[in-house]
């Protein structure tokens, strides 16, 4: 071991397919602005959905995607407008239910790139059950979870990821929920692939997109973003140098957790959990190596973020290969069909029929075929 | 005595007959009901569903009526534990799996205490006495036996030990005791057979199949149905044995069909006629799981089935398929459509084809879960928010729900909406002969996706909702189409073009050309049957009670009456001329198992002065039931 950190690489394993590889591909240059529709952008000035939405139309011309063979589908809030904004196929559908709709268009269309735009009252409140199960069956879909810990489209009431204690207008005496940590349930979840990034983070927002887009199965990123009207600068600590230096830890898969000026923050470990301690004091062998197919370490990374943000995990916390259900549902029909489809006519008629001509029953034909 | 005729022919001889014959004797008869009726677990809906392909595969005409509780095994022994089979087979085309039985098997004091209320004096009981135990007879409050007080003594009754004739039959397999017992209900089915002469190789084959995995169960199944067959032979106890003649049916060729298995079919049939991959998107639910089961089975066929976390995950995923372009489908029941309501509501506004099966059953909430009922009509009508029509489909039968899945699915696709299907209960788990179409002559419903852009302004744009003159339909353009790309919502989109539009205008016509639409679909003309063409009272019905309404109209007809009897399966939009043929009517009966909801509608767009008749209590009408409706109709006093 030297004195810098040691860095003990793990290789991921390489899944057969990569998340876009069915999907056809273009040579033509594409631009941000190929992917604007016409459509005005009505989020409120300030919001957070203007940074992710900048991000989000620089990064698709990277995947060198026919345009038509991608789809955006959101469900009800102020981010599920999302799709209206982005020049490809869309859906803007019902609150909570985009997974599922997702879903029925994954297995039937392996051709197309499909992408989730949700909140966290989307996706944690009325449509908890779609996500989780979405992430457990591996669809190959990519879900955007923009959390502003606040309901913005109903005027400020409080969500699943709000702080206790959270004075709303639903709650003027202050929130009784103990919040969802997003990160948390997707690996609940057993998702394959989760990542967390900060809307106005440009970089690490479309770093972790790149990486969740290669991913073949569901991938869940979540995005810290900021709601000025009825949450205003919720994550102000982790945008300004002088807090966020103390509490932003960006991992990365095969390198030691480090952070702060000149890494002098450290992730070790602390009974079954993580801690946080300068580097200085820490034995170099003894600062975590992020390894994002162990899923107790990224649980344990999980829970470093906490509601007081005194820390926040940011890259992709988890990434495995395991099959996609829609990959084996496909499979499934391609081997019966290939095991010889039925035809329609025997199919109706069954195995045993019997045949009547002019009013006289002429002898059933039995099972197999044999008279009787 | 029986009244359960249909053509006013003779009551089945056998029920006039008495034990006292030395010889057996063969009786021919034109039809005959049989119940079979035992514990959950005394298998009597397998035995029902045997002897009924036997039935089938002799050419009879049948109907039958499976009737079992929602507890997959309650108590043994108990009254709500009893599982009943009742099947109606006969030489002629009938049209109810009959009223009452006029034979009975009993398999212990619980089936023959809920059943017997039904059995004619006079009718056959067959009792298994074994279970006839003092604690059995104490569990359905019996408080003394009747097989040995005088109780029975109005019916022709068999008793057989059939649990010790079983056992004793099966000891040389070296089979336990209690395993040998289960296989009483295959001696039933023997002494069945031999009663009715039917064949005895069919349900040994059925057997082998079904017991391939363990061939010394299929052997031991297969001695209990010899043994049965044998005692009817070789005993004294039953004096007649009766035959029951092949019907006289339309030329053709037939198999025996529940409407479930027609409906995955017309599913799978709707998917190669418009070449369209289908997606089933569901969750399991009584009564309609069978359709999930079966469309599982036929992913050879371009079927993909998805079971979903829930109603709305099912229905959202088929939604999604067919954004996509294929053919969704859910299946379902009441409370899952009450689950599914608001994707219902996103594929009116989307413009989106899919199909919604809802296989009816009791409610409200989880109501009845086994047992039969109409009462989704107004929730498939309206059960939306805002302004959703959506067309309605109901098939009138078992084989019926073949065709309709068929209709529905071409509505579907041509109008780009989502259709009911409106089954229930009865239809879905009760069977009969079905002329299995020429797959040639069904109807080509190859569809068009568009593939370049529309505008009429000529500024080379696609607008997802410029319309097609003729349909209204809008058109259905699949991702991965380029050029065409666009953004679809639940949000009141901009009639054309399809951006949102908050416009007071434009909503008001979206919502009128959502529901001309609707109201445009070409649906067939309603036919009455009036054979004398002088009759003044026409029976309207919808749905399962199409059969009983018939065997109804038969005996009103037999005893003198002029009555006439149209049938709705297509209940939004209404068939052209359903104004008309109710305004040729001096009065409209509507027989409904639910309290008046088509009388209500009817009422409401004709001002026809509809009266309703009634009935939910989880069972189809009665024929006889029904015929007295009808005779005091007639006679001028119409229900209230």
């Amino acid at each position: 071991m030297t004195s810098t950190v040691p860095s003990r690489a793990v290789d991921l394993p390489s899944p057969k397919l990569g998340g876009l590889d069915l999907v056809p591909t273009t040579d033509e240059t594409q631009k941000a602005k190929d992917f604007s529709s016409d459509q005005e952008v009505r989020w409120c000035p300030g919001c957070g959905d203007y940074a992710v939405l900048a991000s989000v139309r620089s990064f698709l011309p990277e995947l060198g995607l026919k345009r038509e063979n991608i789809v955006f589908v959101s469900g009800i809030g102020c981010s599920s407008r999302f799709p209206y904004y982005l020049d490809t196929y869309g859906m803007h559908s019902i609150h909570g239910r985009a997974p599922a709709i997702a879903t029925g268009l994954a297995v039937t269309r392996p051709d197309l790139s499909v992408w989730v735009v949700t909140g966290d009252g989307d996706a944690l409140s009325i449509g908890g059950n779609h996500l989780i199960h979405a992430l457990r069956r591996n669809m190959n879909i990519t879900i955007l979870l923009f959390n502003n810990r606040i309901y913005g489209l109903t005027k400020g009431q409080y969500s699943p990821t709000s702080e206790v204690g959270k004075v709303t207008k639903s709650t003027p005496m202050g929130s009784l929920d103990a919040p969802f940590n997003p990160v948390s349930l997707a690996l609940g979840a057993e998702a394959t692939f989760v990542g967390r990034a900060l809307d106005s983070d440009r970089k690490g927002l479309t770093e972790v997109l790149r990486q969740a887009a290669a991913h073949r199965g569901a991938s869940l990123v979540e995005i810290f973003q900021d709601c000025p009207i009825f949450n205003d600068g919720s994550f102000d600590v982790l945008r300004k140098p002088d807090q966020s230096e103390s509490r932003v830890i960006t991992v990365r898969h095969g390198e030691p957790i480090t952070f702060g000026n000149e890494g002098r923050h450290a992730v070790v470990r602390k009974g079954f959990g993580l801690a946080v301690a300068p580097t200085a004091e820490v034995a170099p062998e003894d600062v975590v190596v992020h390894d994002a197919t162990d899923l107790e370490l990224s649980f344990a990374l999980s829970r470093l973020s906490d509601q007081a943000l005194e820390h926040a995990v940011f890259g992709v916390l988890r990434q495995v290969v395991r099959p996609t259900y829609d990959d084996l549902a496909r499979d499934q029909v391609q081997r019966a069909v290939d095991g010889g489809g039925a035809d329609l006519l025997e199919l109706v008629q069954g195995r045993d029929t019997w045949t009547v001509r002019d009013g006289a029953v002429l002898g059933a034909v039995g099972r197999e075929g044999v008279s009787r | 005595m029986s009244t359960d005729t249909e053509v006013g022919a003779e009551l089945p001889d056998h029920l006039v007959a008495h034990g006292e014959i030395r010889q057996t004797e063969v009786k021919q008869t034109h039809r005959v009901v049989i119940r079979f009726a035992g514990d959950s677990g005394d298998g009597m809906q397998l035995t029902g569903d045997r002897f009924t392909s036997e039935a089938a595969a002799f050419g009879n005409d049948l109907a039958t009526l499976p009737n079992f509780p929602a507890e997959i095994r309650a108590p043994a022994g108990t009254l709500p534990g009893v599982s009943s089979f009742q099947l109606h087979f006969a030489d002629y085309d009938i049209l109810t799996p009959g009223d009452r039985p006029d034979v009975l098997v009993a398999m212990n004091p619980a089936a023959l205490k809920s059943n017997l209320p039904d059995l004619p004096h006079g009718g056959v009981l067959i009792v298994n006495t074994d279970e006839f135990t003092k604690r059995n007879l104490g569990k359905v409050g019996y408080d003394s036996n009747p097989l040995e007080d005088d109780s029975l003594a109005p019916y022709q009754v068999h008793q057989v030990a059939m649990a010790t004739l079983t056992r004793t039959a099966l000891e040389p397999t070296g089979m336990s005791k209690k395993d040998a017992e289960r296989a009483k209900n295959m001696f039933a089915l023997g002494l069945l057979s031999w009663m009715y002469h039917r064949g005895t190789e069919g349900t040994e084959a059925f057997l082998r199949e079904k017991f391939a995995k363990k061939p010394e169960l299929a052997e031991a199944n297969i001695l209990a149905f010899r043994t049965g067959w044998n005692y009817g032979e070789t005993t004294e106890s039953f004096a007649v044995t009766y035959e029951v003649a092949p019907a006289a049916l339309p030329g053709g060729t037939y198999r025996q069909i529940t409407g479930n298995l027609a409906l995955a079919y017309g599913v799978v049939a709707a998917g190669q006629l418009s070449e369209l991959p289908v997606f089933l998107g569901t969750y399991p639910i009584t009564p309609a799981s069978d359709v999930l089961h079966e469309l599982s089975k036929h992913k050879g066929m371009g079927v993909t089935t998805f079971q979903a976390e829930d109603e709305i995950a099912g229905i959202g995923a088929a939604l999604g398929a067919s954004f996509g372009g294929a053919l969704g489908v859910t299946s379902t029941s009441g409370p899952g459509v009450a689950l599914k309501s608001e994707t219902i509501g996103l594929a009116v506004a989307l413009e989106l084809p899919l199909l919604i099966l809802d296989v009816q059953r009791g409610g409200p909430s989880t109501g009845l879960p086994t047992k039969t009922e109409q009462a989704d009509l107004l929730q498939a009508m309206f059960g939306r928010n805002g302004e959703a029509p959506v067309p309605i489909v109901a098939p009138a039968s078992p084989s019926e729900c073949f065709d309709a899945a068929i209709q529905a699915a071409r509505i579907a696709l041509t109008y780009r909406t989502p259709v009911f299907v409106l089954s229930d209960g009865s239809i879905a788990n009760g069977s009969e002969p079905w002329n299995v179409p020429d797959v040639e002559s069904l109807p080509d419903m190859s569809v068009e996706f568009a593939t370049e852009a529309n505008a009429p302004d000529g500024s080379g744009e696609f607008w997802p909702y410029l319309r097609d003159d003729d349909t209204l339909a809008r058109p259905w353009a699949v991702p991965g189409t380029p050029g065409l790309e666009h953004r679809i919502g639940g949000l009141e989109k901009a009639d054309g073009r399809g951006s949102i539009s908050y416009d007071p205008d434009n909503h008001d016509r979206m919502v009128r050309l959502r529901r001309a639409k609707i109201d445009g679909i070409e649906v067939p003309d309603i036919t009455v049957d009036d054979p004398s063409g002088e009759a003044e009272v026409l029976v309207l019905g919808w749905g399962s009670t199409f059969g009983p309404i018939g065997a109804a109209c038969r005996r009103v007809r037999a005893a003198g009456l002029q009555v006439a009897q149209a049938h709705l399966r297509n209940l939004n939009p209404l068939p052209d001329n359903l104004g008309e043929v109710l305004g040729r009517y001096r009065r409209v009966v509507v027989p409904e198992m639910n309290l008046g909801q088509l009388a209500m509608l009817l009422r409401a767009k004709y001002l026809v002065d509809a009266r309703s008749y009634t009935k939910v209590a989880g069972l189809p009408f009665g024929a006889e039931e029904l015929a007295g409706v009808l005779t005091d109709a007639v006679k001028g006093d119409l229900p209230a």
